[in-house]
C-alpha cells in the first residue's frame, strides 16, 4: 500500500521540466489528502505489517508468523472463520430473497422504499446496542425466549441455545449482514431486464432454464461479491462481539482487543502477526468482492 | 407469475419478523423496570445519568469535527482529482477503500504503536491530542462513503465548466470553492455527513482503545453493569440512527438516498 501510494511521484523525475513543474504542482493539490492517509491509514498498517515480522529486539524473524500456528491462536482464527463464513453465507442468501422479493417480486410501490431506507438504518446499526438488542430478545430473559416458554413450553436454553454462543452470534450478526446484502444487490437485480424473462418465456424456457442460463450467469459475480464483503464485514467486527460475549468466545477480533488492552498473548510481535493474520483475510476476501464487481459492471455494460 | 408474488410476501413477512421482532423486545424489555408494570423508569435513568449527558455530549461533537475534518479534506480532494488529476482517481479510491479491508481495530493497534508518547509524534501522551487522533480515525473510517457521496456528486456536475466559468468572471480559489462547488455537491456532502454521525456517535473500538470518554464505550459499560438501562440506551441508539438516515432520505431525495447507503459499501 506504501509502495502505490509513491508510484504516481515516481513518475515526475523521468518527466522535461516543463511537464514536471505541472506535474508537481498538480500532485500538490494531493497533498494534503495523501499526508492524512499516510499518517492515518497506510503507516500505522505498515508499522504492524513490519513489526509482524521482528523480533522484540528489532531483527527479522518468522518466528511469529510461525507462532500464529500455535492451537489456541489457530483455533481463534477457525472459530472466527466460521462464524464470518455462518453470517455471509446465511446473509448473503436471506439478503438475496429479501432484495429478490422487493425488486421483482411485484409487491405494492412502497415496500421497496421502505425496506431499502430499513436497510439502510439496520447495516449501520451494528456494535454495542445490536448486542443489547439481542439479549433483551433472546437473552435468558429475553422477549422471545419467555414468550416461548410461557405459551408453548418450550424453553430454547434447553436445546443448548445461547445468545453468547456461535449461533447466538451468528444470528446477531445478521441483523446488519442482510441489509447490507440487500443494498448491494437490489440495483444488480435492477439490471435483470423484464425483456429477458420475457424472451426466455416466449422462446419455450421455463423458470428453471431463466434461472440457469440468463439470471444467475448474470448474477453471480454480484451475489458472491457481495458475500465476500459480508465475510469481510464480519471478520472484523469487534463491538458487537464484545458487548454480546464478554471474552466467553475467543475470535480474532476479541482476541486482538485482550491483546492491545493487556498483552495476553505476553508477546507484542505475536500481536502484530494477529494483526497481519485479519488483514490478510480481509484483504483478499475484499479483493475478491473488487474483481468480481468489475465483472458483475463489465457483464451488465 | 401468482406464485412468484406470494414467495415474495412470505419472504417480506419472514424478514419483517426478523428485523422487527428484536426491536419489539428491546423496546418491551426497557418498559420491565418496575416489577408489576410497564413503565419508563429506565429511560429516566438513562437520561438523568450525568455520564450518559457527558459521554454522548463528547461523541457527538466529535462526530461533528470528524465531518468538518472530513469534508476540508475530501471535497478539495475530489474536485482536484476531477479537474486537474484525472490520473489519480484510481489511487485515491483505493486509498479511500481501504478501511473497510483494513479493520479498525488493526488500524487502532496501529496508532498506538506508531504515536505512543514516546514517539514522534506523541498523539496519545495528553487527552486533548488524543481527541486529535480520535477525530483523525474517525474520519479514515469515514472516507469510503464520504469520499464516495462527494465524488457521485462531483461528477453529476460539469466541474470544469463551472470552474472556468466562475474564473472568467473574476473568482478566486476560495470563491470557486466556497460558492461554487460545495453548493453543487451539497446533497453529496450531507449524506456522507449524516452516515458519518451515524457510524461515529456509537463507535466502540477506536475510543475505547484510544480511552476517550465516548458513548460507545459508556454504552458497553452500562451493558456490563445493568439490566434494564441497556435496552433503554439500545432503543434511543437506534433512533438516533434512523434519525440520521432520514436526513440522508431528505437531504439526497430519490433514487440517490436508496443507492448512498449502499455506495458506502462499493
Amino acid at each position: 500500500m506504501a509502495l502505490s501510494a509513491q508510484t504516481g511521484v515516481a513518475v515526475a523525475p523521468g518527466a522535461p521540466s516543463s511537464i514536471l513543474d505541472r506535474i508537481s504542482w498538480s500532485w500538490l493539490g494531493l497533498a494534503p489528502f495523501m499526508i492524512f492517509a499516510i499518517l492515518f491509514l497506510i503507516a500505522p498498517t505498515a508499522i504492524l505489517m513490519i513489526g509482524a515480522f521482528q523480533d522484540s529486539a528489532g531483527h527479522f524473524t518468522l518466528v511469529n508468523i510461525q507462532n500464529l500456528f500455535q492451537p489456541s491462536v489457530l483455533d481463534a482464527y477457525w472459530i472466527s472463520i466460521e462464524i464470518s463464513a455462518a453470517s455471509s453465507l446465511l446473509g448473503a442468501a436471506i439478503g438475496f430473497l429479501l432484495a429478490w422479493a422487493v425488486v421483482k417480486g411485484a409487491l405494492p410501490g412502497w415496500i421497496r422504499p421502505t425496506v431499502l431506507t430499513f436497510s439502510g438504518v439496520a447495516s449501520n446499526f451494528a456494535g454495542v446496542p445490536l448486542a443489547f438488542a439481542f439479549l433483551a430478545t433472546l437473552g435468558r430473559v429475553g422477549l422471545v425466549t419467555i414468550l416461548l416458554r410461557t405459551f408453548t413450553g418450550f424453553d430454547l436454553y434447553s436445546t443448548g441455545f445461547n445468545i453468547l454462543s456461535f449461533w447466538g452470534l451468528t444470528l446477531t450478526y445478521l441483523y446488519f449482514q442482510i441489509p447490507l446484502m440487500v443494498l448491494i444487490l437490489a440495483p444488480a437485480l435492477d439490471g435483470l431486464r423484464t425483456e429477458w424473462r420475457e424472451a426466455c418465456d416466449s422462446l419455450g424456457g421455463t423458470a428453471w432454464h431463466y434461472w440457469r442460463d440468463i439470471a444467475l450467469p448474470v448474477l453471480w459475480p454480484s451475489v458472491f461479491g457481495a458475500a465476500l464483503l459480508l465475510f469481510a464485514n464480519a471478520f472484523g467486527a469487534v463491538a458487537t462481539a464484545y458487548a454480546l460475549t464478554g471474552s466467553s468466545l475467543d475470535i480474532v477480533p476479541i482476541v486482538l482487543y485482550a491483546q492491545i488492552r493487556g498483552d495476553v498473548l505476553h508477546d507484542q510481535n505475536l500481536g502484530y502477526a494477529l494483526a497481519l493474520g485479519m488483514i490478510i483475510i480481509t484483504g483478499v476476501s475484499n479483493a475478491g468482492y473488487i474483481w468480481l464487481r468489475g465483472r458483475a459492471e463489465r457483464g451488465r455494460a | 407469475m401468482k406464485s412468484s408474488r406470494l414467495g415474495a410476501w412470505v419472504a417480506l413477512a419472514i424478514g419483517a419478523i426478523y428485523f422487527l421482532v428484536p426491536l419489539i423486545g428491546t423496546f418491551e424489555f426497557s418498559l420491565r423496570m418496575r416489577r408489576d408494570q410497564y413503565s419508563f423508569d429506565a429511560y429516566a435513568i438513562v437520561f438523568a445519568d450525568p455520564r450518559f449527558q457527558a459521554t454522548l455530549g463528547y461523541s457527538v461533537m466529535m462526530a461533528i469535527l470528524t465531518i468538518i475534518v472530513g469534508i476540508a479534506l475530501v471535497v478539495p480532494t475530489a474536485y482536484w482529482i476531477e479537474l486537474r488529476m484525472p490520473k489519480a482517481r484510481p489511487l485515491v479510491e483505493f486509498i479511500t477503500l481501504l478501511p473497510l479491508v483494513i479493520p479498525a481495530i488493526v488500524i487502532v493497534f496501529g496508532y498506538l504503536h506508531l504515536y505512543n508518547s514516546s514517539s514522534f509524534l506523541p498523539f496519545t501522551a495528553n487527552e486533548r491530542s488524543t481527541d486529535v487522533l480520535l477525530v483523525c480515525s474517525y474520519v479514515t473510517l469515514s472516507l469510503p462513503y464520504m469520499y464516495r457521496s462527494v465524488d457521485t456528486g462531483l461528477r453529476a456536475v460539469d466541474v470544469r465548466t463551472l470552474t472556468e466559468a466562475a474564473e472568467s468572471l473574476g473568482a478566486g480559489w476560495t470563491t470557486i470553492l466556497f460558492k461554487v462547488i460545495f453548493p453543487n455537491v451539497r446533497s453529496g456532502i450531507l449524506s456522507g455527513a449524516f452516515l458519518t454521525f451515524a457510524v461515529v456517535v456509537g463507535e466502540f473500538t477506536m475510543a475505547s482503545l484510544l480511552d476517550r470518554p465516548a458513548f460507545g464505550p459508556y454504552l458497553q459499560l452500562v451493558g456490563a453493569n445493568r439490566a434494564y438501562e441497556p435496552s433503554a440506551l439500545a432503543i434511543i441508539a437506534f433512533i438516533v440512527t434512523w434519525a440520521s438516515m432520514g436526513l440522508i432520505q431528505i437531504f439526497a431525495r430519490a433514487p440517490k438516498g436508496a443507492t448512498a447507503a449502499a455506495d458506502r459499501t462499493t
